[in-house]
This record gives structure tokens, C-alpha cells and sequence, in this order.
């Protein structure tokens, strides 16, 4: 488990980015849960953490595709993919977050510089 | 509603099929679109895919698992819509009759009188002006860029960062004045000269020289610029001469209401072609944005299946996004009218800030430099504000 942020620190409505690689955000919503789920748009590089927060979805900051923090579905293009989801845990006020094992779907431009390539 | 023909398949287009599967329509539903390619995303056209980031692959719009059970006429063009036999005609002689029709027919880029045939002179509004962009930017040499707005102004962005001397050329004092007023557009125009680029205002061009290839753009003052490619981006017609002669009512592409309504039963419009009535401003507007061809059409759609007996909700007030030099451009609102804008966060010099725009004390837009964050919020306040 990764260690995010103290419950107290993160109010309704807001995120915190974990800086990790590839990075993921924990959102705390206005009904007072919280979801974790990578934070880069699969479409282009945009931290969701920027984004839209209503209900339980975020909308991309850039563009117009909203992401179900629950299940990490996305709604309409641009994007096509899922963002993963991650578990969340939260001890003694403060929130971890347990990673997905599962292969991040990252936009092309990202994809192409983690493996080396042109971009 | 037995039958359904969308004519138009980009993302307008797209979005009303959807629209009418999710609304529960499972009546034949046929999408006829002029361009061969299913339907793709435009906007990276300017930037990730003329630079090669990203392929052809990246741009569509569909997902791998989407099944819209639809009838897709592609490579099949338009020519004619009979509203008594309720029928599209196409450019093949086939007829495709429906009961209900969205008008999706998109806008084309303007061209340049004179340029037919001249070799190195381009368009940028469909893959295929894309991919033979990127053919010849990828010779290098000199880039001369017709017209300082959006596409225009991605393109030099593209082709800066491609390693290209780039010129552009703006016959207006200062370019993006229309979208986003004197100053600002003097604010995000000036990331050309950040980086070098050549920009050249309140300038016309008279014409082009070279025998098959292009060699310079001859501009009115006398002033000749050599060029290699030349790439005009002086803005978009609405594709809707098709529908001459159909009795429906057209006045800046077609008119429409607030729901996409035409003039003529069982026929909406959406997207770049679509002249909606804004009852913001009691006004009509076409708007070109990405956002509106994919959000609006799900009111039209409504107002088609219910036969008109549906209430309009208001629309999101329009934005838009650009991306230039790596800095990212927003905009919410509508910039004409405002009687002051001022920067409430950041500097203009940084090329980092929020500027709001107002008239008479009351917020009419909002324009964020590489400030999603804190542009996500101001737009969010602004579509309550606004309604």
C-alpha cells in the first residue's frame, strides 16, 4: 500500500495526485467517498486530478471525456479506454492506496516515450 | 420512426447515431459519410498526428467493442435531399429514404483562388489533407501559413517543432482577434515569435508563385515569401450545397432552433453545418467547436424522436482547446462583446495565466494559457453563472 495523503487534508470535492510512475489520483467526492484511479486521461497527457469532479465521475480537464471513478469507464469520445482503478484504504485518517495489477491503458504520446520510442 | 439516415460521419454524425441507440431507437438507422474512413478525430490532424506521435489507428472514434447496428454508406456523398419522397439522394444515383434525417454535413476548409494544381499547396480538414501535409512537411524546408488562426497557427506549431522555417501570414492586424479579442489574440499569437516563427499581420496575400510547385506567396504590399510548402488555413464554409433547392431554410449552413429543429419536419441538423438559435443571446450562431458536435446532437436526436414535443435544456456554453508551441490554450464563452478582459491568475508573460472576459460587470468568457486546473474550475462556475 502507498500512503497518499491524510483524510484531513483532502475536503470534499478535491484530488491528490500521487506523483508515481505512471501517477494516479485519489478523489474524495462530494457524498464524502473516495476513489482512486490513474490520473493521466487515456486519451492525451492530462492530469484528471485537474479535471471535472461531479458525482462520481470526473470529467478530463482538456477535453470532454468523463470517467466513472468506480469502475474507471469513459463515456464518450475523445477517449476510448478505461482509466484502472485502484483500491483505497484509509488507517488511523490517513489514505493509502493499493495499485491495480493490471496494464495501465496510457494515451499514445505517453505510451511511445515509456517505451523509448519518438515522441 | 422506421428509418433513420444520418448524412454526415464525423463526430456530429457519430455522436447522433449514439445519441439514437441510447435513446432506445431500433429502427434502421443508415450513416452516409462522403469520406471513405469511419469516423476519426480531427483536432490532432494539426498537431499529434502531423507531427507522427500518434497514427491513423489512435484517431478513431469508435471503440473496438461499440456495435451501433448501423448501415454505414461511406465514400458516398450527398447530393440532394427531397423532402417529399423523404429521400437522400447520393452522388452514385442511389437513394436512401427515411423518415427522420440529421443533418451532419460538416463545413470544408476555404481555399486560396488560384492555387488548383500548384503542388505543395494544402488544406488541413480531413486525414487525407493530413496525411499529404505530413508528407511534404517531412521534406523540411520553408513553411509559409496562410491565415493566424486555430488550424493555421497548430500547423506552425507542428511544423516549428518539426524543424521547419515557418512563416505565417495574417491579413487581420492581429490574429485570433474574432475568437478571442485584440488583446488576447495578440497574447497567444506572439508564442510564434517566442520560438521564432515569422509572423507577418495586417498583410493580404495576392497570390501564389511557381509553375507545378509552389515557390512563394506574393503578398500585396509587393513583398514576395519563398516557400517550399504553403499551407492555407483561412477558415470553413458549411457543406450544404447540397440542400439547395430542398425548401429547407438555409442562412449560414442550415437554420435551425434551439434543438437542432430545421424548417422542415423530421429534419434536424448538428455540428459544423447546424446555424443554431442561442437563446443566450436570442441570436443564431454556428458554432465550429468539437465540444458542440459532440454534445449537441443528443438534443436534436430528442427533438427528432419526440417530433419537436420536447423542451430544449440549455446548452454548455461553448469551448474549445488548442495546443500551440506546448502550451495549452481553453476557452469557454463567447469573447465578442466584452468590454474588458483582465488576468486574474498568473502573467500573460509567462504564457501562464486566467483572463476573464466581461460586459457591463458580467462574466461572458473565460481564457486559460497551460491553467487547466484552474481553468476546469472557472469554467465550471461559468456554466452555472451563465444559465
Amino acid at each position: 500500500m502507498i500512503p497518499a495523503c491524510r483524510l484531513a487534508d483532502l475536503p470534499r470535492g478535491e484530488a491528490h495526485r500521487l506523483d508515481i510512475e505512471p501517477p494516479v489520483s485519489v478523489f474524495h467526492t462530494d457524498d464524502g467517498e473516495l476513489f482512486a484511479i490513474d490520473d493521466t486521461c487515456t486519451h492525451q497527457d492530462a492530469s484528471l486530478a485537474d479535471g471535472w469532479l461531479e458525482g462520481c465521475e470526473v470529467e478530463c480537464p482538456l477535453h470532454a471525456s468523463k470517467f466513472d471513478l468506480r469502475t474507471g469507464a469513459v463515456d464518450a469520445p475523445p477517449a476510448k479506454l478505461p482509466v484502472r482503478t485502484h483500491e483505497v484504504v484509509v488507517e488511523d485518517g490517513m489514505v493509502h492506496v493499493r495499485l491495480s495489477a493490471d496494464a495501465p491503458n496510457l494515451p499514445p504520446c505517453i505510451s511511445a516515450r515509456l517505451a523509448g520510442g519518438a515522441a | 420512426m422506421r428509418t433513420v439516415a444520418v448524412v454526415g460521419a464525423s463526430l456530429a454524425g457519430l455522436s447522433a447515431a449514439r445519441s439514437l441507440r441510447q435513446r432506445g431507437y431500433d429502427g434502421r438507422l443508415v450513416v452516409i459519410g462522403e469520406e471513405s474512413h469511419r469516423p476519426y478525430d480531427r483536432p490532432p490532424l494539426s498537431k499529434e498526428f502531423l507531427a507522427g506521435t500518434i497514427g491513423e489507428a489512435d484517431l478513431a472514434l469508435e471503440r473496438d467493442d461499440e456495435e451501433l447496428h448501423a448501415e454505414w454508406l461511406l465514400g458516398a456523398r450527398a447530393t440532394g435531399l427531397d423532402r417529399t419522397a423523404r429521400a437522400i439522394r447520393l452522388a452514385d444515383g442511389r437513394e436512401v429514404r427515411a423518415d427522420g434525417v440529421v443533418i451532419a454535413t460538416g463545413a470544408a476548409a476555404r481555399t486560396l483562388p488560384g492555387a488548383e494544381g500548384l503542388a505543395g499547396v494544402h488544406v488541413l480538414r480531413t486525414l487525407d489533407d493530413a496525411r499529404a501535409l505530413r508528407d511534404d512537411l517531412a521534406r523540411g524546408g520553408r513553411l509559409v501559413v496562410i491565415g493566424g488562426g486555430f488550424v493555421g497557427a497548430e500547423v506552425a506549431s507542428t511544423a516549428y517543432a518539426l524543424g521547419l522555417d515557418v512563416t505565417v501570414i495574417e491579413a487581420a492586424p492581429t490574429p485570433l482577434a474574432g475568437p478571442l479579442g485584440e488583446t488576447m489574440g495578440a497574447v497567444v499569437s506572439a508564442l510564434h515569435t517566442d520560438h521564432g516563427v515569422r509572423l507577418l499581420c495586417g498583410v493580404g496575400v495576392k497570390g501564389l508563385s511557381g509553375e507545378r510547385q509552389v515557390e512563394a506567396v506574393l503578398l500585396e504590399d509587393g513583398r514576395s515569401v519563398p516557400a517550399d510548402t504553403v499551407v492555407v488555413g483561412v477558415g470553413a464554409r458549411p457543406c450544404v450545397d447540397w440542400l439547395e433547392g430542398s425548401g429547407i431554410t438555409l442562412d449560414n449552413g442550415v437554420k435551425c432552433g434551439a434543438d437542432g429543429r430545421t424548417s422542415l419536419a423530421g429534419v434536424v441538423a448538428v455540428g459544423d453545418c447546424a446555424n443554431w438559435y442561442d437563446p443566450h443571446t436570442g441570436t443564431h450562431r454556428r458554432v465550429e467547436h468539437w465540444t458542440g458536435a459532440l454534445e449537441r446532437p443528443a438534443a436534436a436526436v430528442a427533438a427528432l424522436l419526440a417530433h419537436g414535443a420536447t423542451e430544449p435544456g440549455v446548452p454548455r456554453a461553448p469551448y474549445f482547446w488548442s495546443d500551440q508551441y506546448g502550451v495549452k490554450i481553453q476557452f469557454v464563452g463567447q469573447a465578442a462583446g466584452a468590454d474588458s478582459v483582465t488576468v486574474e491568475e498568473g502573467s500573460t508573460d509567462d504564457r501562464s495565466f486566467l483572463a476573464v472576459y466581461r460586459r457591463a460587470g458580467r462574466q461572458v468568457a473565460v481564457l486559460g494559457m497551460n491553467q487547466p486546473r484552474l481553468f476546469t474550475r472557472a469554467r465550471k462556475q461559468f456554466g452555472t453563472a451563465a444559465s
